[in-house]
């Protein structure tokens, strides 16, 4: 307690080196919580996006099918029996037929995914209902960069081709009847939605789905036979891994940023030892052990941390606060450089968790580089020390 | 022991390497001093006055022969053990007063109580009767840097006496002051001799401190020279 309240009492006393010191630690305290704040939004808010418009509450894949092999996709397909069907009706899953197409979009070739989709699903917040009630042969939704890459637009006709249940290749117009704007790729890029029961029969099967979205929420029901359930865990595990990706890019920006930090309080520490070492020699002679001059200095130097902290309080609680009510909004076209669902804002979130660990972090590493001048102390002699030697 | 014996030193030797050479800086003291005395070591720079004051406050350690201090033998102490007797038993008083300079006045006397664990009104009441004894008790809340010499020597010497030590130990503690305050903080100094029993020891060349000693030890090239009583008749008066 007492090594605790004169460590506190040479830093104040310390002035404007402390106060600078304890500044420029709060900017690295700030902006760590401020960068791992937006990769901590980015990674809930892309989660979330996702779980409302693409993946729901997670999926029964058929066994057999991956996503990553467009072979798999001929025979991925089953009747939906027991309880999916029972989800299916009851409206709290969404069944998705997917086969294999190509389009010839101003006179290109180009493969596509059709998928077979409800229009009256209500699992994803999916603008699926643009597909009732078309007059259409075969209506269609796409993304926009879809419609970017095919040069395609709302109300035009593309003809496509696909193989049916008896392989046979068979081809047919459709029309676009909604170009929708999304930020997830996943359901945009090489896709085409058509209305489930128009891809049944193009595909020559009834009551069939490649993959079943149980709704927000409900997870796996139970094991149907024929059928693999895949989590959230699972379904968003490539979103997680890239904003992982990106979170160790930027750890190498605040790395660096309290390294500066690291080497202003050890300056300000080896410094401090070789201006002070009169008083260090005092306070050997008025009772202090070395151990305790040490602690002292080492305390004193991982104050500056609890000071940066308090410091950063003042300017980093409403700078925060601001971007969590106002967002960063990222530069026009950024947003799918990601590789992943962004919108134009991004929200960052700060848990307990991110502000009291970085609060630990820089308090332990302040701590670690305040001690290791000290060192020097526990050699010191202090008839050496009283007149001015180290 | 002799229970009045405070210090006792035989045969005591001190040498420092200097490069290939050796400086002997203290050779064969012996030295008793008792408890209540007022005595300095008197000697040119270089004497060896400072060294035998700083084994004898267990600041450092003799290369040979025995310093006993208040019971304890300088030389076997441990660093902790040296630090509790300085920390319980012995004040020091500096030529630089030796002030900490991010400390108030107040804080400064009370520095030697933290390291004692005494309670806060236990401190308060000790650091405010220190600062009486020394006529500061109205600078309590001024910093060192704003105190004149005179002035910081006597917060030096109200932080060496706030613990009631049985020891002072001051070298040289009027080198930096003028005439004037250099009799009145020897004059401070004499009163709590005479009011707390405390022993003081210091070294000194400065002709004012050694007109209030009452035993004066001459220190020559590292021996003991001349060891004097001095009668009340030879000492300055005091005002």
């Amino acid at each position: 307690m007492t090594i605790l309240k004169l460590a506190v009492r040479n830093l104040l006393g310390g002035g404007m080196k402390s106060w600078l010191n304890a500044v420029v630690l709060s900017l690295a305290y700030v902006t760590i919580i401020w960068t791992q704040g937006l990769y901590q939004g980015m990674d809930r808010q892309v989660s979330r996006t996702m779980i409302d418009a693409a993946v729901g509450g997670g999926q029964y894949w058929v066994e057999g099918y991956d996503p990553y092999d467009p072979f798999t996709l001929q025979d991925a397909r089953l009747k939906l029996t027991g309880k999916l069907e029972e989800l299916a009706q009851s409206g709290e899953a969404a069944p998705v037929l997917i086969v294999q197409g190509t389009i010839y979009p101003n006179g290109r070739v180009q493969a596509a995914l059709l998928k077979g989709i409800d229009p009256e699903q209500k699992v994803l917040m999916f603008p699926s209902s643009f597909l009732k009630d078309s007059d259409s042969e075969i209506p269609a939704l796409i993304g926009s960069r879809m419609a970017q890459s095919t040069g395609l637009g709302t109300g035009d006709t593309v003809t496509v081709r696909w193989r049916d249940v008896h392989g046979t290749f068979d081809a047919q117009d459709l029309q676009v009847v909604q170009v929708m704007t999304t930020s997830i790729q996943t359901i945009d890029i090489g896709q085409i939605w058509v209305p489930l029961k128009k891809l049944e029969e193009m595909a020559g099967v009834e009551n069939e789905a490649t993959i079943v979205i149980v709704k927000k929420g409900l997870g796996q029901a139970e094991d149907v036979p024929g059928w693999t359930f895949r989590d959230l865990d699972f379904l968003l595990q490539d979103i997680h891994q890239i904003v992982k990706s990106k979170t160790v890019g930027a750890s190498i920006f605040y790395a660096f940023l309290l390294f500066l930090a690291m080497l202003a309080i050890f300056n300000t520490q080896v410094l401090s030892i070789f201006r002070r070492r009169k008083e260090i020699g005092t306070l050997m002679a008025l009772g202090m052990t070395r151990g305790k001059v040490i602690a002292l200095f080492t305390v004193e130097g991982a104050l500056h941390a609890i000071l940066a902290a308090l410091i950063g309080a003042v300017y980093g609680i409403p700078l925060l606060a601001y971007f969590v009510a106002k967002g960063l909004g990222l530069p026009v076209g950024t947003a799918d450089s990601f590789g992943f669902a962004m919108s134009e804002k991004l929200f960052p979130t700060y848990s307990a968790g991110l502000v009291i660990g970085t609060t630990v972090l820089v308090f332990i590493i302040t701590t670690i580089v305040s001690f290791l001048p000290t060192r020097k102390i526990a050699k010191l002699k202090p008839t050496e020390a009283l007149r001015g030697k180290l | 022991m002799d229970d009045s014996v405070l210090i006792r030193t035989v045969d005591l030797v001190k040498i420092y390497p200097m490069g290939d050479q050796k400086l002997i800086a203290l050779n064969q003291v012996n030295l008793i001093l008792r408890k209540g005395e007022f005595a300095g070591l008197v000697g040119p720079s270089g004497s060896g006055k400072t060294t035998l004051l700083n084994i004898i406050g267990s600041l450092d350690v003799p290369t040979r022969g025995s310093a006993e201090v208040l019971g304890e033998k300088v030389e076997t102490l441990s660093h902790r053990k040296a630090a509790e007797l300085r920390n319980k038993h012995i004040g020091f008083i500096f030529q630089t007063f030796n002030l900490l300079p991010v400390y108030t006045v107040y804080e400064n006397v009370e520095f030697p109580l933290l390291l004692l664990d005494l309670s806060a009104s236990q401190r308060k009441k000790a650091v405010m009767a220190a600062l009486e004894w020394v006529h500061l008790a109205d600078r309590a809340k001024s910093k060192p840097p704003q105190l004149s010499g005179g002035e910081s020597q006597r917060v030096a010497v109200a932080r060496a006496m706030v613990k009631r030590p049985d020891l002072v130990l001051a070298d040289e503690p009027t080198a930096n002051l003028d005439a004037d305050n250099s009799h009145h903080i020897l004059d401070t100094m004499e009163v709590l001799n005479r009011d707390l029993g405390t022993t003081f020891l210091f070294s000194t060349h400065d002709q004012k401190v050694i007109e209030h000693l009452r035993r004066k030890i001459s220190l020559v090239d590292g021996r003991i020279a001349n060891d004097e009583t001095i009668g009340d008749e030879n000492r300055r008066k005091r005002p």
